[in-house]
């Protein structure tokens, strides 16, 4: 019986050498469950997002203290990172396709975890880009370079690219900021049909996307976690002051 | 347009200097390339360019030849050791002693002159090593001479690769190494194929280096421990000794050709990677 | 088959990490590879050098005004100061030219001829040295020899033909650092009523000057190491020159033309030479590096 929390987290610190991005982070996300990160810039939830499939190690002189707990397991000490990020998907705020056709992006990942059968990376590619909704749009040309999409497609394509090392988390870091409000609207309806089998934590700046979308919101400022709880309850009764300042649009 | 920007006639002279040096410029390059190629021409023809240099014949194809094999062999020497340094410096090495001492090196291996590295390669590799006056003495010494260019130019285009290829890849769960033999290289491609296109043309026109290490026989190297003269040291042989100014010109207008032909190759990678 | 599943993913994780370590160890051996050129460079030059200026005198081999290996007179003076007279007019002839040709290239030529323009400079940067001799011996030395009656071989000759080949150091780097200005810097010069001229030599330029300042100093490396041209164009006769009218021979000249049949002490004199224009080309780059230290600061 799996638990109904997918990541819990117990006192994280992070610092970048002097500086406190992070302080004492306590947070459950929920399996299958769209939990939205809010907060003005700066305020470290894109930071704990990376904290999440530890793509904050690129950074130098980077301490992280404190328990990152996935299914049981310590993130930062007892697993592989590859493993880890094979896990745990991210999709990142500018859509970053490699400079390769649409076919070789989504073949990517399986390829790098050692997926060599033509046949079957032919089915990842396709149930993947299926399932970001893109299939229909590319199947045409799927051996043309991914840079010759729309931004939109561009992202979708980096979501199926996710998707298609099979992840049971996906990471998102303000994904449709450079998106027009059309491609926005595909990707936030593509959210929702995905937390059916994922868990998918989102950072975003617009509390209308956070609203629209996910189940569980969690405020932050300045490191801090504020505030935390489900998303109609956030927005409708916020309980801390500083949420409601932000939410009404007092500051940030 | 310019000229209501223009103060005084003080102005208009140091405005008219600006211009003559950039004509200055440019008028030497057309007169070097016009002079040469205008006289090279009419001695420039098959027989010249396909026969051997010994008793009647005049033609420079062992120097071709030789030329040919020493761009290949230290190409494949530096290019490897280049790009593998890049690769250290840009996505492994942490700013530290270590860095600043290899990036101290690559400079003054840079600004050392073609000379010494001749001084060097005779002494090392012709005497201690024993490998005699030979395309391989030659070729280990021009690898030496071009490394610094070939890592500054990789290095160059891997910090243009933009580091959200990098994140992607990473975060799909690949390796580094991975990431950059899949991702960053291939993304590098055109601005290091520039780089070693760019070290070929120095290779071919390089002079002292390879006359005090590769020699100057004029004969078809039969193997790498055999001396082979060059293209460049065949010129500057025959301009030194005055043995024939037409053989000159037309050498020269071939070694000029070749050079042309390079930086239109760079420049078209170049322009390729900017698109 | 998850236990299929479970081996299959640590045999490619061992294997991914011993690919990883593989071959950063490669990476970093490369690396050193520089390093330990440098030093294996450094260490036979001077090994193969010192003992004769040893065995000279560093005194009478720096000073010496003699230099006649048959009599075992090795004195470089005259090529020392050869080779720095040479240098000097080069810079003189090459500086102002191609300070005012990057000028041109980034702040008065249209995109259009820049893109003409460039590759041109990169062309001539492209040239063999050996041709620009060449070029010098067919054309400088005929046009010197009609102007002054001299022969034409001459230290006039050498500056000439070495202040254009110092061109594209020169133009490239100071075009690089002039178009590293911002543009802010000319917008509220220009805002100040001052014209494009006061512009540029006002503000533009005072504010690129460790880069020009680096592209003379690159150039002054290179006119200082050049063989082959020089010694087409020089005479080569191992004595002062008294003025740019003289022959004259470069330390680089000296080298390329005697170790052909050089043996002995003779031979290292000429290893002790290039010590000497190697310690010229090391204090040239310390003094870059720490200038430019001083500048970023």
């Amino acid at each position: 019986m799996e638990s109904r929390n997918v990541i819990e987290i117990d006192n994280l610190n992070l610092f970048y050498g002097d500086f406190q991005a992070l302080e004492d982070i306590n947070i459950e996300i929920e399996r299958n469950k769209v939990t939205a990160l809010i907060g003005p810039s700066g305020c470290g939830k894109s930071t704990f997002l990376r904290t999440l499939n530890r793509m904050n190690d690129l950074i130098e002189n980077t301490i992280v203290k404190g328990d990152v707990i996935l299914d049981g397991v310590d993130i930062y000490k007892e697993i592989n990172l590859l493993d880890l990020r094979k896990r745990v998907g991210m999709v990142f705020q500018k859509p970053n396709p490699f400079p390769m056709s649409i076919y070789e992006n989504v073949a990517y990942g399986p390829k790098a975890h050692g997926v060599k059968n033509k046949a079957i990376l032919d089915k990842i590619v396709e149930e993947n880009l299926k399932k970001a909704a893109l299939w229909d749009e590319v199947k045409n040309r799927l051996d043309k370079s991914a840079m010759g999409l729309s931004g939109g497609q561009q992202q979708r394509l980096c979501i199926a690219r996710a998707l298609a090392v099979e992840p049971e988390i996906i990471l998102m870091d303000e994904p449709t900021a450079s998106l027009d409000p059309i491609a926005t609207l595909k990707i936030e309806e593509l959210i929702n049909e995905l937390k059916k089998k994922y868990s998918i934590i989102i950072v975003t700046h617009s509390m209308q996307q956070a609203g629209r979308i996910s189940d569980k919101t969690a405020f932050f400022l300045m490191g801090e976690i504020i505030e935390y709880s489900d998303t109609t309850k956030l927005f409708s009764n916020p309980q801390k002051k500083k949420t409601e300042d932000y939410i009404t649009g007092r500051f940030g | 347009m310019i000229k209501l920007l223009l103060r005084n006639s003080k102005e208009k002279i140091i405005y008219g200097l600006i211009i003559s040096s950039a004509l200055i410029t440019m008028g030497i390059l057309f007169w070097i390339f016009i002079f040469i190629v205008m006289n090279g021409m009419p001695h420039l023809n098959l027989q010249f360019i396909f026969s051997n240099y010994s008793g009647e014949e005049t033609g420079i194809f062992p120097m071709i030849i030789n030329t040919l094999m020493v761009i290949g062999i230290t190409i494949i020497i530096a290019v490897p050791i280049g790009i593998s340094t890049a690769i250290y410096l840009v996505e492994y090495a942490k700013n530290g002693r270590v860095v600043n001492v290899i990036r101290f090196s690559v400079e003054l291996l840079a600004g050392i002159p073609s000379i010494i590295y001749g001084l060097f390669g005779m002494v090392f590799f012709v005497t201690i090593l024993n490998f005699n006056w030979s395309i391989l003495s030659g070729t280990l010494t021009l690898s030496i001479m071009i490394l610094p260019t070939i890592i500054r130019t990789t290095e160059e285009a891997l910090i243009s690769v933009p580091k959200e290829y990098r994140e992607g890849s990473l975060s799909l769960g690949a390796s580094k190494i991975r990431t950059i033999m899949k991702v960053v290289l291939p993304s590098a491609q055109s601005g290091i194929l520039t780089g070693i296109i760019l070290g070929m043309g120095r290779i071919s026109g390089e002079t002292a280096a390879i006359y005090l290490t590769a020699g100057m026989v004029p004969r078809i190297a039969r193997g790498i421990l055999e001396s082979g003269r060059t293209l460049s040291v065949h010129m500057y042989l025959l301009a030194k000794e005055g043995i024939s100014f037409e053989e000159a010109y037309a050498t020269a207008t071939i070694l000029l050709l070749l050079t042309l032909i390079l930086n239109i190759m760079a420049k078209i990678l170049s322009r390729n990677q900017e698109s | 088959m998850n236990i299929e599943n479970e081996t299959l993913k640590k045999k490619l994780i061992s294997k991914n990490r011993m690919a990883e370590n593989i071959f950063s160890k490669i990476f970093f051996l490369s690396a050193l590879i520089s390093i330990m050129s440098l030093i294996v460079i450094i260490v036979f030059v001077f090994a193969k050098g010192v003992p004769a200026i040893l065995e000279i005198g560093l005194m009478d081999f720096v000073f010496g005004k003699l230099w006649r290996p048959s009599s075992n007179d090795f004195g470089i003076l005259p090529m020392i100061l050869g080779s720095i007279y040479a240098t000097i007019g080069a810079l003189l002839i090459g500086v102002p030219i191609g300070i005012l040709t990057a000028v041109y290239i980034s702040e008065i030529a249209t995109k259009k001829i820049r893109r003409i323009i460039i590759p041109m400079v990169e062309l001539l940067a492209g040239i063999p040295s050996v041709i620009y001799g060449f070029f010098g011996l067919i054309v400088i030395i005929p046009l010197i020899d009609k102007g002054f009656d001299n022969g034409g071989n001459s230290l006039l000759a050498a500056m000439i033909i070495l202040g254009i080949m110092i061109l594209p150091t020169i133009i490239n780097i100071s075009d690089a650092s002039l178009r590293a200005v911002p543009k802010e810097y000319r917008e509220n010069s220009l805002a100040l009523g001052a014209s494009k001229i006061q512009t540029i030599f006002g503000v533009v330029l005072p504010a690129a000057k460790s880069g020009v300042l680096t592209a003379v100093v690159l150039g002054l490396g290179r006119a200082i190491g050049e063989t082959m041209a020089v010694i087409l164009v020089a005479g080569n006769s191992p004595q002062i020159p008294n003025s740019i009218f003289d022959r004259f021979r470069s330390m680089t000249a000296n080298i390329a033309i005697e170790m052909g049949y050089a043996f002995g002490l003779h031979q290292e004199a000429l290893f002790a030479t290039g010590v000497v224009l190697f310690v010229f080309i090391i204090i040239l780059n310390l003094g870059l590096n720490l200038f430019i230290r001083k500048v970023g600061d």
